[in-house]
């Protein structure tokens, strides 16, 4: 089976986060695979274990995200693919690396094409679905169980809380929801055979694409930071005293009852 | 200048999501004094359109199908698009929910255009339309417009309030008869958790318990402190992975996105995942035994102690308050 992965380096959000000029400061922040990518990741390798065929993770990026494809090879990919934009385009939105996903993905013959449901610093969970609609195979976003039988699938949804079993067939893109498998962490002998696994790097040009094809449709006018809270209010005194005093505050001050 | 703005419904049992009134809203201040048009697709949904008239759309269009009964990403769309194609908008606005998130990526993809998901505000600044949505697990806020084509947003439920009830107002309801074909993906069965009481994304209250809460009885007291102000009782993660609840109360990046007036949080530690479902939310009041606990970062009250003391201690409080106003 012809297995793909969508894989983003982001900024590791349990930081803390600070802006610079206008934008978020990525001066010696941690980043990582977006961990809903990481299920997408491991759920790849599990598939192709049981059915055979190649897991290949794709990532739009700069080459800083070459770290990230390296551990996606070292929990098990066979391959890697960085889509190098920092020369070409200067300002993308989903529509941007949508469009060169499904550039890339067109004649590729994927049976199954796996993406995080969102990532946890853009927040948009957009891109599975758009680089479906591009590819025109069927989705199913927010998975939590995949069961492949010869063409046909079956996945289970989740639907705020409620789940869907959707019946479908492949070609089929899902995005990976929590709750969909553990991911492993790469082990030594998976760290040593990922550095001669290989990473290809190509650039818009080797996609027949310009930069006005994947030209941004929308725009960042300004990034900040939540007004800062007033420090919380931790009461003090008799345990009776205080949840009186927290009641009259609700009430009284905070008008929320 | 005047737009004219489509505005996407959502059914869920029968009846209208609140987030359709406040997508109604957020339509308004798009269109900028232009025509505001609800959508709604489903099995039987006409019955449904003077409704979204009563807060605030102009006219709506039907599209009713059996084979629309349920969601489908490849249903839907062929509807949408399908209203799209005869009206021409300008502007589009669905809810930031399951279904948003799911339909809205597509919709945008057909028609080669950008689209700004989990708005929180909108407002015209500068002659620009420009979106408020919270970036980087709710640490941070962009501001954002659309540089070309259509404007296309979905917005949080719970944040943009809705126009109030006008029960005079009345509006063309039309339907539009679209021949549904090619549905890839085919729900055989759907299993829903019993949601009892107020839906959780939309209620004003919500009173959460984490794994401090230590077992399924433990949420008794939580259930009765929600009862008392009328909320939704929530739950992290680390409960719902323990069973002490299902997990269609779950509150977070994975789970639901909430934004009540006052969230309180019981037993719970305030892991960036939960607090990106929760931390917009206006008032917040965290009970934990642990001083140190990350959630009295984001709380604007804070009681230390144990929640099995302090929660059935809160409801009698709150009962008193309620008999004397
Ligand atoms: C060339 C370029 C320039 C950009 N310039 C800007 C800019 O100026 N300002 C700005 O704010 N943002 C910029 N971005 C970032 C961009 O707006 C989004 O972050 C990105 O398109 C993904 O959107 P998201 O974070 O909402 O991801 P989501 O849609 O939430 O991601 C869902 C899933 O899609 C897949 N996916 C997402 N992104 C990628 C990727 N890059 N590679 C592979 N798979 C992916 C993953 O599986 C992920 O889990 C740029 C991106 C590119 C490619
Ligand atoms: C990709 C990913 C997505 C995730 N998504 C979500 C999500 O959507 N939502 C979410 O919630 N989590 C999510 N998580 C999990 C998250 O990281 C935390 O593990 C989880 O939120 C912890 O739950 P908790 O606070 O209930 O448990 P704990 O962290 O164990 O905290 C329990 C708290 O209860 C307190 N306590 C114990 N007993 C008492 C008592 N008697 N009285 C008062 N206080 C008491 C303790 O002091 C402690 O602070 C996600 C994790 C990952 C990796």
């Amino acid at each position: 089976m012809n297995i793909y992965v969508l894989m983003k380096r982001t900024f590791d959000t349990e930081e803390k986060i600070t802006i610079s000029g206008g934008s978020i400061n990525e001066d010696g922040a941690e980043f990582i695979i977006n961990p809903y990518d990481e299920y997408a990741i491991e759920e790849a390798i599990q598939v192709r274990d049981a059915n055979g065929g190649e897991v290949t993770v794709i990532s739009v990026g700069n080459e800083e995200a070459e770290k990230q494809l390296r551990t996606a090879l070292a929990m098990g990919a066979d391959k890697a693919v960085l889509i190098n934009t920092e020369d070409d385009v200067e300002n993308g939105d989903q529509f941007t690396t949508a469009k060169i996903l499904a550039e890339y993905l067109k004649d590729k013959e994927a049976d199954l094409i796996l993406a995080g449901n969102v990532a946890i610093d853009g927040g948009s969970g957009q891109v599975g679905p758009r680089v479906a609609d591009v590819l025109d195979i069927p989705y199913v976003t927010t998975i939590t169980k995949l069961e492949i039988n010869g063409e046909t699938v079956t996945v289970t949804r989740d639907v705020e809380g409620d789940s869907e079993v959707i019946e479908t067939s492949l070609p089929l893109l899902v995005t990976a929801q929590q709750g969909l498998n553990e991911p492993r962490y790469p082990s030594l002998p998976g760290i040593m055979k990922a550095k001669k696994k290989p990473l290809d790097e190509l650039e818009l040009d080797d996609l027949d694409l310009d930069e006005d094809d994947v030209e941004a449709k929308t725009k960042t006018l300004e990034v900040y930071l939540p007004p800062q809270k007033a420090a919380g209010r931790v009461l003090e005194g008799e345990l009776g005293d205080q949840v009186k005093e927290l009641v009259n505050l609700l009430h009284s001050e905070a008008k929320v009852v | 200048m005047a737009r004219k703005v489509l505005v996407l419904g959502e059914v869920r049992d029968g009846s209208l999501r609140n987030v359709s009134f406040e997508a109604v809203a957020a339509a308004k201040t798009v269109a900028e004094g232009g025509e505001v048009v609800g959508v709604l697709i489903g099995g039987s949904v006409n019955p449904l359109g003077a409704e979204l008239v009563k807060y605030g759309a102009d006219r709506v269009v039907t599209v009713e199908s059996e084979k629309l009964a349920q969601y489908t990403p490849d249903g839907y769309s062929q509807a949408l698009m399908a209203v799209i194609g005869e009206e021409n908008p300008e502007g589009l606005i669905l809810g930031h929910t399951a279904l948003g998130k799911d339909l809205a990526p597509k919709i945008a993809s057909r028609l080669s255009s950008g689209l700004i998901s989990d708005a929180t505000a909108v407002e015209v600044a500068g002659g620009n339309l420009v979106f408020t949505r919270p970036i980087y697990s709710g640490k941070a806020f962009e501001k954002k417009v659309v540089t070309d084509g259509l404007i296309f947003a979905t917005i949080r439920p719970n944040n943009i309030a809705p126009l109030e009830k006008d029960e005079s107002r009345s509006g063309d309801v039309s339907s539009l008869s679209v021949d549904i074909k090619d549905i890839r993906t085919i729900i055989k069965d759907v299993v829903r958790k019993a949601t009892e009481g107020v839906d959780l994304s939309e209620a004003k209250v919500v009173v959460a318990g984490g794994r401090g809460v230590k077992s399924e009885d433990g949420f008794e007291p939580l259930k009765e402190l929600a009862n008392v102000l009328g909320g939704a009782v929530g739950a992290s993660r680390g409960a719902c992975d323990a069973e002490y609840c299902d997990y269609s109360l779950q509150i977070g990046q994975t789970g639901k996105v909430v934004t009540p007036d006052l969230y309180i949080a019981c037993g719970i530690s305030g892991a960036i995942q939960h607090l990106a479902g929760m931390s917009n939310s206006k008032v917040i009041v965290a009970i934990n035994k642990d001083p140190e606990a990350n959630i009295f970062k984001v709380a604007d009250y804070g009681i230390v102690g144990d929640l099995f003391e302090v929660v059935p201690m809160l409801t009698e409080e709150f009962k008193k308050l309620k008999v004397h106003s």
